[in-house]
């Protein structure tokens, strides 16, 4: 899977001078313009449908894929809570395969809540549960026999503020996830570069490898976490405002990446940005006091909203 | 308003009032002096220690044992060599002792206890032995494995008070540092699906690492300076050893009979000793803080 990974993300990395230059930042509103016509030639054979139920078989199919698919993630009456209050009160919602799926809504409405539910972040709090299910594909994540470790490998995540490891130097970093979970044997050297190639940054740091990961520029750490949830070869990553703590540049930056990564995983991304929100999701949902309100593409989220509140959230009226 | 008028106002409006200038240096000067008062004793010290301490030294000094001949006017009284050696030895087993077991028990209140009951009684206890004066966790010893089994002194035994006396400095001090780490630091590791216990041993520690060092010398440098928990569990011998299981001489203990003495010769013996203690401990210090910063990005 790692040598397809590699191809794949080499494949990629001459267009992603291109980014620097002509890009196609020329109409950052207009979700339609997220498929990039490089899609066809570098994943063959997989086109991006609509309807994604049973999409990939497993994760273990090692040099059967070509390349590397996201899982679909469906929430069905999922409940959150903190001790006795309940923040996400019954959501059903889906999250379709290789597709990127915005949640917006305002401060403490429970969309942050929600994600880390769904690679059971959310039990780590103290007091904290949740009730209902979340299905990886068609594996109930919060099932008895489900091991939560297998889990959090299948569903990376990328928080609000970088935060790589301090203690370790960038290369370390990217090889912390793989090593953290005792896979790290085999080819360490090649995973930490495809994964670093896949979140963009190898041109910048591949000479200084070995120097502190604390001391990149802060959109750089941020694509250093998002090289550290790649090394294991997720099939969904989460984002939890991952721009919020950046600056215009580095956040154009991790958007052009977002787009890059959807190919090969499902990307669930919060934000507070609505601009960015438009720019990067195929889907968006729109979350209020713990319950979705509503959810679609996104073009007709911020356009033609069906729900009242909604309209009045896109258009600045509250929140 | 002319802009002459505005331009001479604002001047006035900014200048320091002569009384709060006064004020602030009234403060800065009582502050230099608690400064220079607190830097007196520890000043003195050092320049006694130096002054008395550096004329007993010799390399036979370091390279004899004791010869307990101290009578007056006594020619040959002997080094410190038994007494650095079982000081060098008793601390090391105590730290071994207590070190894993402190860091242990202070990433189980972290990581694990938190705030639950039994978590506070443990912060509880913790403190209540932070508080124990010295001497009686050698009673404690002396009591439990002299007088209750009816065995002998031992260096081992002497190291067991020590440890006693080293764990809560080590937990507390452990606690305090783990609890800096950041959340999200933790729950990075977590999500890249490392299980807890990984978590803790590979990101946590590590991070923590520097600061823990920093305890567990306070730690280690108040144990080698205790007298009174080794008095009656270690006690004192003259001959340099190499078995825990037997008496064992300390440089505190051999301080405390040294200082004790008519003879000079035996007095300034005593100085030169507690030098060559103070000396050890910024010697470990040093070491112990390099090893530290390298470990930062090992």
């Amino acid at each position: 899977m790692s040598t397809d990974g590699t191809s794949l993300r080499t494949a990629e990395m001459e267009p992603d001078d291109r980014v620097e230059t002509s890009g196609r930042e020329g109409g950052p509103v207009d979700p339609s313009t997220t498929d990039p016509t490089t899609i066809d030639s570098t994943i063959t054979g997989a086109p991006i449908t609509e309807s994604s139920k049973p999409r990939a078989t497993a994760p273990a199919a090692p040099s059967a894929a070509p390349a590397k698919q996201g899982l679909s993630v469906r929430l069905e009456a999922l409940k959150a809570f903190y001790g006795a209050s309940e923040q996400v009160k019954g959501v059903d919602l889906e999250f379709r395969a290789n597709e990127v799926t915005a949640i917006i809504g305002p401060s403490g409405c429970g969309k942050s809540t929600m994600v880390r539910c769904i690679n059971r972040m959310h039990e780590e709090i103290p007091g904290a549960r949740a009730e209902g299910r979340v299905l990886l594909d068609d594996l109930d994540v919060y099932d008895s026999s489900v091991d939560v470790v297998a889990v959090r490998r299948a569903i990376g995540m990328v928080f609000q503020k970088p935060n790589p490891f301090p203690t370790m130097s960038i290369f370390d970093n990217v090889a912390s996830g793989l090593r953290l979970s005792s896979r790290g044997r085999g080819n360490l050297d090649g995973k930490v570069e495809a994964a670093l190639r896949g979140a963009g940054l190898w041109e910048e740091v591949s000479g200084r490898l070995s120097e502190p990961g604390a001391g990149l520029s802060g959109g750089q750490q941020q694509r250093l976490c998002i090289a550290r949830s790649l090394a294991v070869d997720p099939e969904v990553i989460l984002m939890d405002e991952p721009c919020s703590a950046l600056d215009p540049i580095a956040t154009l930056k991790i958007e052009e990446l977002i787009d890059e990564l959807k190919r090969s995983v499902t990307i669930v991304i919060v934000t507070h940005n609505m601009q960015q929100a438009a720019r990067v999701a195929d889907r968006t949902a729109f979350m209020l006091s713990g319950q979705l309100v509503e959810v679609g593409p996104t073009q007709e989220i911020f356009t033609t909203p069906s729900d009242p509140r909604t309209e009045e959230y896109v258009t600045g009226k509250f929140g | 308003m002319s802009s002459h008028g505005s331009s001479t106002q604002l001047l006035t409006r900014f200048d320091v009032s002569p009384s709060r200038r006064r004020k602030d240096r009234i403060a800065r000067a009582m502050i230099l002096a608690a400064t220079v008062l607190a830097l007196i004793p520890l000043a003195l010290i050092v320049y006694y220690l130096l002054l008395k301490g550096l004329g007993s030294w010799s390399p036979s000094f370091f390279t004899t044992d004791p010869t307990g001949n101290t009578f007056f006017g006594s020619s040959n009284i002997g080094g410190i060599k038994s007494a650095i050696l079982g000081t060098i030895e008793i601390v090391a087993l105590a730290s071994a002792i207590s070190i894993p077991i402190g860091i242990g028990v202070a990433v189980w209140l972290v990581e694990y206890g938190r705030s639950s009951w039994f978590a506070n009684t443990v912060r509880f206890f913790v403190d209540v032995l932070t508080g124990v004066p010295s001497i009686l966790f050698g009673l404690f010893i002396y009591i439990v494995l002299i007088v209750g089994t009816g065995s002998s002194y031992a260096g081992y035994k002497g190291s067991l008070a020590l440890s006693l006396l080293m764990l809560p400095v080590i937990i507390r001090s452990a606690e305090v540092v783990l609890l800096l780490i950041p959340g999200a630091l933790r729950e990075s590791a977590l999500a890249l699906g490392a299980p807890r216990w990984r978590v803790i041993f590979s990101i946590v520690v590590p991070t923590a690492l520097p600061g823990m060092v920093t305890g567990v010398l306070l730690a280690v440098a108040r144990a080698a300076g205790e007298t009174a928990p080794l008095l009656f569990t270690a006690a004192s011998t003259h001959n340099t050893n190499f078995n825990l299981g037997q008496f064992m001489n300390s440089l505190p203990v051999q301080i405390y009979s040294d200082v004790t003495s008519p003879t000079t010769a035996v007095v300034n013996r005593a100085w030169g000793a507690a030098l060559t203690l103070v000396v050890m401990i910024l010697l470990l210090n040093l070491i112990a803080r390099l090893i530290a910063r390298r470990s930062r990005l090992a």
